[in-house]
């Protein structure tokens, strides 16, 4: 691959702005990520080791199981939605700021 | 009745119930062949028009790959829902769910969070990194050759599993809905799509899969309506007539066997909407969960498509659309599954095809009016074609993944590597690729006529989750991960997730389908006898009833006798195992957190100064993506 020998990106990697973009990312990223998969792997645990409470009708003939497996798709969606209103909003002008700059040095330079 | 007219009567009822089935000649019936044939035409014919616009349009190679990363992202969420709603999940969910109910309903779930890991980790950097191929990403602070080939290796491992299976199934599907050949569904299927790809490129298969996808949806949509208005719109009221279904209630006792002879009608009709129907050990259940979440970051072709958006910020809003078209298209298989439960009923569904891959099909159909309805056999031509669309569709994303690792990594990054190579030698070698690998693939799908392929789809996702993701996953987010690691990860995910496989459940054991077949055969006698009594009883639905049941007798011993014949003079597996080795049905469980440490080991323990060096700018660029359009434009 071609490196893109104009930049200096440790001095990239070194900006505060940057810092505070990965340590955003990071955790706000890995959170989410992990209340995922702990959400999800919750309903075929709970389809295989409660199934009583599974069984409890809350409408009609509509049970508990049916209701949490239909909240999976809620949760996701609802993931999807929120990542992507912080990443439009805070990481995307973090990242433009960054990305202009370094824009503007190395045609400065050249 | 007297003896002497007993086997005769069995034959009229099973001659009277077969049309309704059309177990024989295909879903479709004669008659309305014609319709068929036309729908199929038009859809066909829509896609080529299509092809034929875009092939004006692939100049280079960033054409054929990508479509020049001018795929927007709502174009793109559609398409990426085209890729992958695969007639397994198209076809098999609702078929799953109409004949076990809540395990099919919950099986969906793990399609849809897949695209959580996608959408947080994967999607963006990718796009910020790579240009056309997995190979790409890896490639980028890792020694260049050694992580292009393990890499392309990974990927038409992948890629060849996914394919066979949609290439077999394809062929099934099309015999069964139509009743044209096998050899003839696969050649159709293969030479169509490499029209798609070879003339249109990444343009072509895009607009290929956004047709598809928004076909399968209207026509779910449409479905859905007429299943759910007579309810009005009301999920329990619906829900309580499934239930309430006599036929649904039937099917749990034939699941549930003798506990459900204590049971009454409303209790094995609840039963339905509980788990554990379908899913007997929770450990698969989990282990599977874990190769559909981690392993669709994995795919290349999904991967693939994040390349033919011009920026981070289309990938991310092409992943959101993708998860509501595809999260939006298993809520309506719930009402698909369901309604074909209660409509059709799981006994007629699982007479046509036992896995229930018809239920979606045969629902269309009743719900157009019945097999001698026009609507409904234009309805089910439409679903028809839709299903073919579906294998066409996803074959195309599939032959360009592997044709791009074959061409782009292989013959341009490693066997030229150095060299300039020209344009348009580039985008020769791409279409030399793709020929190779369609014919590969139609040769493929007909030699693997008859064979189970359905455990190749879950290898598929095994592989990717446990070789692909844990190497781009550490590559993009690890300082320290290197080229010995990469090399180390896709050796031992691929190896342990192809390794266990072969040692699992999922393989054919002589002694063990031996003992299974002969239960059946010894059981049959006496299953007859119950069935005669039944139909000399003068009652009219215990009547019906048995001539089901003897259809279904007469397919589980001709396939006793089937089964018997062909494990004749084996003793043990193809891996020379009389039973498996392993409990565990997909190997996710192992092989997953196998890979992510052989990554961790191998990056330990092998030295490599220019992954090191290059960790700033990888992490930088995927983060802030400095340098996208000047990457597109080499």
């Amino acid at each position: 691959m071609q490196s893109a020998d104009s930049i200096d990106w440790a001095a990239v990697i070194a900006d505060p702005r940057f810092q505070r973009l990965h340590r955003r990312k990071s955790s706000f990223l890995w959170g989410l990520m992990a209340f995922s998969v702990a959400y999800y792997f919750a309903l075929p645990i709970g389809a295989a080791y409660f199934q009583d409470v599974f069984r409890i009708r809350v409408f009609g003939v509509i049970n508990v199981g049916l209701l949490f497996a239909l909240s999976e798709f809620v949760v996701a969606w609802a993931i999807a939605l929120f990542y992507s209103r912080i990443a439009n909003r805070e990481f995307d002008a973090l990242a433009g700021e960054i990305a202009a700059d370094v824009g503007r040095r190395s045609r400065g330079r050249a | 009745m007297s003896a002497a007219s007993a086997p005769f009567a069995l034959v009229a009822t099973t001659l009277a119930v077969a049309p309704a089935t059309h177990a024989v000649a295909g879903v479709t019936g004669g008659a309305y062949r014609w319709l068929t044939f036309l729908v199929f035409a038009l859809v066909i014919v829509a896609t080529m028009v299509v092809t034929y616009l875009a092939a004006k349009r692939v100049r280079s190679a960033a054409d054929f790959y990508t479509a020049g990363g001018g795929i927007s992202g709502l174009q793109n969420g559609w398409a990426i829902a085209g890729d992958y709603l695969s007639a397994a999940s198209f076809l098999g969910i609702a078929g799953l769910i109409s004949l076990y109910g809540y395990d099919g309903f919950m099986y969906s779930v793990g399609w849809l969070v897949a695209y959580v890991t996608v959408l947080l980790l994967i999607a963006e950097p990718c796009r910020n990194i790579g240009k056309y191929t997995l190979g790409d990403i890896l490639a980028y602070r890792n020694d260049p050759k050694k992580t292009r080939i393990v890499g392309a290796l990974s990927v038409i491992t992948v890629s060849t599993f996914y394919l066979t299976a949609q290439m077999v199934g394809g062929g099934v599907l099309v015999k069964a809905l139509i009743g044209i050949d096998y050899e003839v569904s696969v050649v159709a299927v293969g030479v169509l799509m490499l029209g798609y790809v070879l003339f249109g490129g990444m343009v072509a298969t895009t607009w290929v899969q956004i047709i598809k996808a928004v076909l399968l949806v209207a026509a779910s949509i449409v479905i859905v309506m007429l299943v759910w208005t007579p309810y009005g719109f009301s999920l329990p009221a619906f829900m309580a007539d499934v239930v309430g279904d006599p036929k649904v209630q039937a099917q749990v006792a034939r699941l549930l066997g003798d506990p459900a002879k204590a049971m009454s009608a409303a209790e094995l009709g609840q039963r339905f909407l509980e788990p554990g129907l379908y899913f007997k050990a929770p450990i698969d259940q989990i282990s599977l969960g874990m190769a559909l979440v981690f392993g669709t970051a994995g795919l290349p072709h999904i991967l693939m498509r994040f390349f033919t958006v011009p920026t981070a910020q289309a990938a991310r809003k092409s992943v959101v659309w993708a998860m509501g078209i595809i999260g939006g298209f298993y809520v309506l298989t719930l009402f698909l599954g369901f309604g074909a439960a209660k409509l059709v009923g799981p006994a007629d569904i699982a007479a046509v095809d036992p896995g229930g891959n018809m239920a979606g099909p045969l629902l269309a159909q009743y719900i157009g009016g019945g097999a001698d309805s026009l609507l409904g056999n234009f309805m089910l031509a439409f679903v028809s074609a839709v299903a073919f669309a579906t294998i066409v569709a996803v074959v195309a994303g599939l032959v360009l993944a592997a044709a791009s690792a074959i061409a782009h990594d292989l013959w341009v990054g490693v066997w030229r590597a150095g060299h300039d190579v020209s344009a348009q030698e580039q985008v020769f070698a791409a279409r030399l690729a793709t020929v190779l690998v369609g014919a590969l693939a139609i040769a493929i799908g007909i030699a693997a006529k008859g064979q189970n392929v359905a455990v190749l789809v879950a290898l598929a996702f095994a592989v990717a989750a446990s070789a692909n993701f844990p190497c781009v996953l550490l590559t993009l987010y690890w300082k320290r991960c290197n080229t010995t690691g990469i090399v180390a990860g896709m050796v031992v995910g691929t190896t342990v997730a192809v390794g266990l496989t072969l040692v699992s459940p999922n393989l054919s054991y002589p002694k063990i389908v031996r003992v299974a077949a002969h239960r059946v055969l010894d059981a049959e006698p006496a299953q007859r006898a119950a069935l005669l009594e039944a139909l000399g009883s003068g009652d009219a639905t215990r009547i019906a009833q048995a001539g089901r049941g003897s259809v279904a007798l007469d397919k589980a011993v001709r396939k006793a006798r089937d089964d018997l014949h062909n494990v004749e003079g084996r003793e043990t597996s193809f891996m020379g195992l009389e039973k498996p080795l392993l409990a565990l049905k997909n190997p996710g469980l192992f092989s997953i957190p196998l890979g992510f440490l052989a990554v961790i080991l191998g990056s330990l323990l092998g030295r490599d100064k220019r992954a090191e060096r290059m960790w700033d700018e990888v992490y930088a660029r995927q983060n802030t993506g400095i340098r996208v359009a000047r990457t597109r434009a080499h």
